[in-house]
């Protein structure tokens, strides 16, 4: 097993399985609860496919009133839960416990209703992130985010990391996108925020849910904000001989006002990967590879092209190439979506990593990340949304070579910490799950950590939902939340008063 | 002792709050007080003034980030950003003219804490859409940090989001990084007259759910700032593409009747009247604000107009509608039924004397166990309610 450890496993629910199992069974019916160990392995796992557990047992409801019967029965005898949608994530947020209920929450996958005129669209947390696409755009609508993963990701899961995409820089997160929540807590209390009108006032329990990575209820509906596509879009394909050139250029499209639909960067051995897969026509000759995507009015679209060639001459762009066509432009783009395969094709196994840094310090950590390959012995290959500085380094090694997965997560591990040092943080989209927990320390004090789990102990006062995730350490509520005061202790002898 | 604690840095703001937590003290946290008409009275005997925790802590144009002290004044803020051709796109909107004092004041953290947006919240979402980090103390006097300096970022909870229309209740800001954006290169507005708030709505509906991306949708019944009603859409960005757009506003909106276009800055003015509410400003009559799903909003006021002498007007597509009850009445039941019948939504009693926002739910009534949920949270944050309390909820 490799370095995160999970918490160990409460011997007494453990010795209560069949007890467990029954009282499940009598609330979800049938095939509902799955508990034999063949049909269990479907879930030991998310896509951090290094870590596999498998679960206590696996439910899968079909009503609201299920889950909240599951979560208040496992509330009241202290059972914990992992909650799981179409189990993608990168980060092992998903990951089961061998003490824990799965809650897989894939059988609530109907649209429940599409409201043109207001640009709503209420669903059920197990439709996929394609699929809210795919169910308004014969009017011309789309949802925004759109995640790597949108074809099987579920839109319950793209709540709980809060995922990106592409588009993210011009359209935003999840967060920015999510209109409405109906959830379930572990108490198995139901609870409505928002609606198909903005900015419920209130605490913005939206936004603690957006991103919370299952910890803190159980997302039962969803309500999103669709947009009317854009009319046209166009790409240019750009090569740099430095990744300075590439930043710098970046920079003043951004100075220049503009800000394209999706900016992407690759470094010479993920172009090189790519091309050897895809043949897209990359140059191979460059130390980065930059792909503009503007979208918009075709009045604008057209406009914008040639400023960005403009800028892109005056950084010196020894190669230019733009769109003529839709089919040249997804040409363009073939290589980077496959850029995580072809790198799976040059390398037994990758790790995708997922840290933010502040785009100027980008030729710096490329500079940084080789000098860290070279130490631990292991190749990398770096694919960038510029436009928002998120840095994805695939690191490559072999699992079947003693030693090696553990010398990758030790590099990813040194690669965020040098996120972290230049001013970044540990992850753009990717959630923090197991694969960064322990690395929360790097990026917040104690007590930062201690004001984020009080959060917790509001919704979730036992740490039943998602434990392990997240958190590095622990704390108990009833210690979270003692005060140390001294009373009349403090004079304060240095704050101006009146 | 009644005092007035005005720290200039985060540790006295820390030290400040450790011993009103020690003592049970409660405090009343203010920037420039241009927004203490907003939200319940509160009841606290001390006062913490956050306006002289000011300044740029740093400024990256390129990265689109900008971190400043939360006491900055908001005025400050703007002109900074404009210098550098950028701008805080969610509008934030200016409490002054319609609260009755001066315009213009206000700090960065309060716009914050009131989570203040404008017309171009329906494109470009409100003050908690461009949050990216926050430095804070919590009611327990403990200093944390959250969220980041880079615009993409979901390392552990959202709190700085979720602190963002608090009113103070939670913790207190002291240094906030926001997300900041290019300004559009012109703005200019699409203007239909004489059409009836059913007829309006429909044409700002349509309007959003095109590909003209358009930044601002409201409607001006008849008598509202003008005698003839006007239904508005602002269009912002390059010249070329807002032209290119105003002609695909024309075609579609065709049969809503022959447009006319505001320029630069007789749009910047309309824009500005509506964001503050201006054909509302001056008077003492209770004032509503009303969120709702922008389709519901004309239904919502017929329903009212039936109830009192009331007028309306509507931003966010139709979706937020701004009531002055001119007969003096607060008319809160009959609001808030109204938006029951109507589909739902939030009514926020913005403009009041300070006896009635004591006695009626300023902010709309939570269900039970939302404001169970509300109250564990401002336990977690503030476990003596300390900070400002009641300003949203009575004994929150």
């Amino acid at each position: 097993m490799t370095a995160i450890a999970m918490p160990a496993p409460d011997r007494n629910v453990l010795a209560r399985r069949q007890e467990i199992l029954s009282a499940l069974q009598a609330i979800v019916p049938g095939e509902g609860v799955i508990h034999d160990e063949r049909e269990m392995r479907a879930y030991e796992t998310d896509a951090l496919t290094a870590y596999r557990q498998l679960p206590l047992i696996v439910v899968l409801p079909e009503t609201v009133e299920q889950v909240s019967r599951v979560l208040r029965y496992c509330h009241d005898n202290d059972v914990k839960v992992v909650p799981r949608g179409a189990g993608t994530s990168l980060s092992g947020g998903a990951l089961p416990l061998e003490d824990g209920v799965l809650l897989s929450m894939m059988k609530f996958n109907r649209v429940l209703d599409i409201d043109f005129a207001n640009r709503a669209v209420v669903v059920q947390p197990g439709v996929t992130n394609l699929g809210i696409t795919r169910a308004v755009e014969h009017e011309g609508f789309y949802y925004a985010p759109d995640p790597s993963s949108q074809i099987a990701c579920s839109i319950g899961g793209n709540i709980a990391e809060n995922s990106g995409g592409v588009h993210c820089l011009k359209y935003g997160l999840t967060t920015n996108n999510v209109l409405s929540l109906e959830m379930v807590l572990i108490t198995g209390e139901v609870i409505r925020l928002g609606g198909k009108h903005l900015d419920s006032e209130g605490y913005d329990l939206l936004a603690l849910m957006t991103g919370s990575e299952g910890l803190l209820g159980v997302v039962t509906e969803v309500t999103v904000r669709i947009l009317q596509k854009p009319e046209t879009a166009r790409a240019l394909l750009i090569g740099f001989p430095t990744s300075e050139d590439g930043g710098r250029c970046v920079a003043d499209i951004i100075a220049a006002g503009i800000i394209p639909g999706g900016m992407e960067m690759m470094d010479k051995p993920a172009i090189h990967a790519a091309e050897d897969f895809v043949h897209a026509g990359y140059p191979r000759d460059v130390e980065a590879l930059l792909i503009v995507e503007l979208d918009g009015p075709e009045g604008e679209v057209d406009y914008l092209i040639g400023r960005v060639e403009e800028i892109a001459g005056a950084n010196g762009a020894t190669h230019v190439r733009v769109s003529a066509s839709e089919e040249e432009r997804m040409t363009f783009w073939a290589g980077r979506k496959a850029a995580f395969p072809a790198v799976g094709r040059i390398s037994p196994d990758y790790l995708c990593m997922d840290g933010t840094i502040p785009r100027r310090e980008l030729p710096k950590v490329l500079a940084r990340m080789r000098e860290l390959a070279a130490r631990h012995g292991l190749g990398v290959a770096n694919v960038f949304h510029a436009g928002d500085g998120n840095l994805h380094p695939l690191i490559l090694y072999d699992a079947n070579k003693p030693g090696e997965l553990e010398a990758a997560e030790a590099f990813g591990a040194d690669i965020l910490r040098l996120c972290v040092e230049v001013g970044g943080v540990l992850t753009g989209e990717h959630g923090v799950g197991i694969e960064k927990r322990d690395l929360m320390t790097d990026m917040f004090s104690e007590e930062d950590l201690k004001q984020q789990q009080r959060v917790k102990c509001a919704f979730d006062e036992k740490h039943l939902l998602n434990p392990g995730k997240v958190f590095p350490v622990l704390h108990r509520c009833a210690e979270l939340g003692k005060m140390h005061v001294h009373k009349g202790q403090l004079p304060f002898p240095d704050i101006p008063r009146f | 002792m009644d005092a007035t604690f005005k720290p200039s840095d985060a540790r006295q703001v820390e030290d400040a709050v450790k011993w009103a937590a020690a003592e049970d003290q409660p405090l009343e946290i203010i920037g420039h007080g241009s927004k203490r008409g907003l939200g319940r009275p509160v009841q606290a005997a001390h006062v913490l003034d956050l306006s002289d925790l000011t300044g740029v802590e740093s400024y990256e144009p390129a990265e689109l980030v900008l971190t400043v002290k939360a006491g900055t004044p908001i005025a400050e803020v703007e002109n900074l950003v404009d210098g550098n051709g950028q701008e805080l796109s969610f509008e934030p909107m200016d409490y002054g003219p319609l609260l009755g004092v001066e315009a213009g004041r206000g700090t960065i953290g309060g716009v914050l804490a009131a989570n203040l947006s404008g017309p171009r919240r329906i494109k470009s979402g409100a003050a908690r859409d461009h949050i990216l980090g926050m430095e804070a103390v919590s009611g327990r006097g403990e200093i944390f940090n959250s969220g980041g300096k880079v615009v993409k970022n979901v390392t552990g909870y959202d709190l700085p989001r979720a602190l963002c229309g608090a009113y103070g209740t939670l913790a207190v800001a002291t240094t906030v990084t926001l997300k900041v954006n290019p300004k559009p290169e012109i703005s200019a507005t699409f203007v239909l007259s004489g059409l009836g708030e059913d007829d309006a709505v429909n044409a700002l509906c349509q309007a959003m759910g095109s590909s003209a991306e358009v930044s601002g949708a409201a409607h001006l019944p008849a008598g509202i700032d003008g005698g003839e009603a006007r239904t508005v859409l602002r269009l912002e960005g390059f010249e070329t593409s807002v032209d290119y757009r105003f002609k695909t506003l024309e075609k579609l909106l065709k049969p809503f009747g022959q447009p006319a276009r505001l320029g630069e800055t007789a749009s910047r003015d309309l824009w500005r009247t509506i964001r503050d509410v201006k054909p509302f400003a001056g008077g003492n009559t209770p004032v509503w604000r009303v969120s709702v799903a922008p389709t519901a909003g004309p239904q919502l006021v017929g329903l009212l107009k039936a109830k009192g002498d009331i007028q309306a007007f509507f931003d966010w597509s139709g979706g937020l509608v701004w009531l002055s009850c001119t007969d003096g009445e607060i008319h809160d039941r009959e609001i808030r039924a109204a938006l029951d019948e109507t589909g739902g939504g939030h009514a926020t009693l913005v403009r009041a004397d300070p006896s009635v926002r004591a006695n009626v739910a300023v902010f709309q009534p939570q269900p039970i166990p939302l404001a169970g949920l509300a109250r564990r949270l401002k336990e977690q944050f503030d476990p003596k309610g300390i900070l400002n309390p009641g300003r949203m909820v009575s004994g929150v």
